[in-house]
């Protein structure tokens, strides 16, 4: 299989020295790289998985809003990035492996490659605390 | 396809007695076949190039793997770009908002160089390449961009029985982790892939390379490592640092053969350089 662009590349270099949980999809949502501090949120080891098909780690993720009422998918961050190639930022609250609702924050952002090619998305999850 | 190495300094032109055997000029490689002419790289080592024989239906092409001072230094000294005769065409990495031409021409014009490359007499015609692929006579030539600070492209070169591959300027080991083992992560593993000869960036010792991690440049370890994951026949090591002497390089050559023990031949890059392929 081809090599990964070097945007690509250099996002995940980038994503292996951060603390904060990031993941890295294809033009099509497949998740291709995310780093350690990912990991405990997904519940599984990169080294483990590999890649993951959307099909498959969309499902991981349950967003609901601060009511508990579930969230649509076009209404999540990523989603939306990967629909218009746009950056995005929401807050809301995912049901984390232990069945306990987490506020969390994401942004996300398009990887758009030199020269002007749409590459892939990345997601970042950041920790909220209730003030 | 007939190579001849023109320069393989980095940085910048080192002339003197210590750097005689490997050469002082920066990056330039020729590469002909069939009558074809192709000219990796302008750097200083490209005055050397204008004993070229007249090429084939008076055309000939530059390919810039990108545009710092280094790899564009001669391009202002080479002749055919004086000869109202000749063809040029050159071939280099798109960038994100100012065109090619754009961008040459802030060395190509006052106060840097006393001419606009408008009033060059050669007919010159420019394109931009980015993961592209494109024929040039005999040679298919293709370009991906790689890691290396600005818009920079390696190539891998078919003349239909070999391969030549020349990533003069790469930094694949960027990241806490070196050069990953999966290689769909290593920045420009699909040019050097089962290449005949590669051509690659070898500055730094290992020593060197921690203290300038990010500058996008190579150890000569991870120069190693990369051919032997992408399962090169040939690897001649290049961009040899300007501080490092004929000697100096030598013993470092010297202990990277007793150190190592890869089933591919590795050589230092050394100017006046012709390789059959």
């Amino acid at each position: 299989m081809a090599a990964y662009e070097i945007e690509i590349i250099l996002n995940r270099q980038l994503a292996d020295c951060l603390s904060i949980p990031v993941f890295i999809t294809d033009r099509e949502g497949n998740l291709i790289y995310y780093n350690e501090p990912a990991e405990q949120i997904l519940g599984k080891r990169y080294d483990d998985t590999g890649e993951m098909p959307v099909s498959i780690w969309a499902t991981i993720f349950k967003p609901v809003d601060e009511k508990g009422n579930v969230l649509s998918p076009d209404d999540l961050p990523l989603v939306k990035t990967l629909k218009n190639c746009k950056p995005y930022h929401k807050t809301f609250c995912i049901e984390s492996l232990n069945g306990k609702i987490e506020k969390i924050a994401v942004t996300s952002y398009p990887i758009l490659g030199r020269p002007s090619r749409f590459l892939g998305a990345v997601a970042l999850f950041w920790e909220t605390k209730d003030e | 396809m007939k190579i001849t190495i023109r320069g393989v300094r980095g940085s910048i032109p080192t002339s003197g007695p210590a750097t005689q055997k490997y050469g002082g000029n920066t990056s330039c490689i020729e590469v002909s076949a069939e009558g074809w002419q192709l000219v990796l790289d302008g750097g200083s080592g490209m005055r050397n190039s204008n004993t070229l024989e007249r090429p084939l239906n008076n055309r000939l092409d530059i390919l810039l793997t990108h545009l710092h001072m280094d790899h564009i230094q001669g391009l202002g000294f080479f002749k055919p770009f004086f000869d109202p005769e000749m063809e040029v065409h050159i071939w280099g990495p798109a960038g994100s908002r100012k065109s090619l031409h754009a961008r040459l021409s802030k060395y190509l014009s006052p106060p840097l160089f006393p001419m606009y490359i408008r009033e060059l007499p050669c007919k010159l015609i420019l394109h931009e390449v980015d993961k592209s692929e494109f024929e040039i006579g005999p040679f298919r030539v293709q370009s991906q961009y790689v890691i290396h600070p600005g818009p920079t492209v390696g190539f891998r070169i078919n003349d239909g029985k070999r391969i030549f591959t020349y990533i003069p300027d790469h930094e694949p080991a960027l990241g806490i982790h070196g050069i990953v083992s999966d290689q769909k992560w290593i920045s420009g593993f699909d040019l050097a892939s089962n290449a005949d000869l590669l051509i690659h960036d070898a500055q730094y010792t290992t020593a060197e390379y921690k203290e300038r991690t990010g500058w996008g440049h190579s150890s000569m370890d991870d120069a190693l490592r990369f051919a032997s994951m992408a399962c090169v026949k040939k690897l001649l090591m290049a961009h040899h640092d300007p501080n490092h002497t004929d000697t100096y390089l030598g013993e470092l050559l010297t202990e990277l053969k007793m150190r190592n023990n890869y089933s591919f031949h590795f050589d230092l890059a050394e100017e006046g350089m012709v390789i059959e392929l």
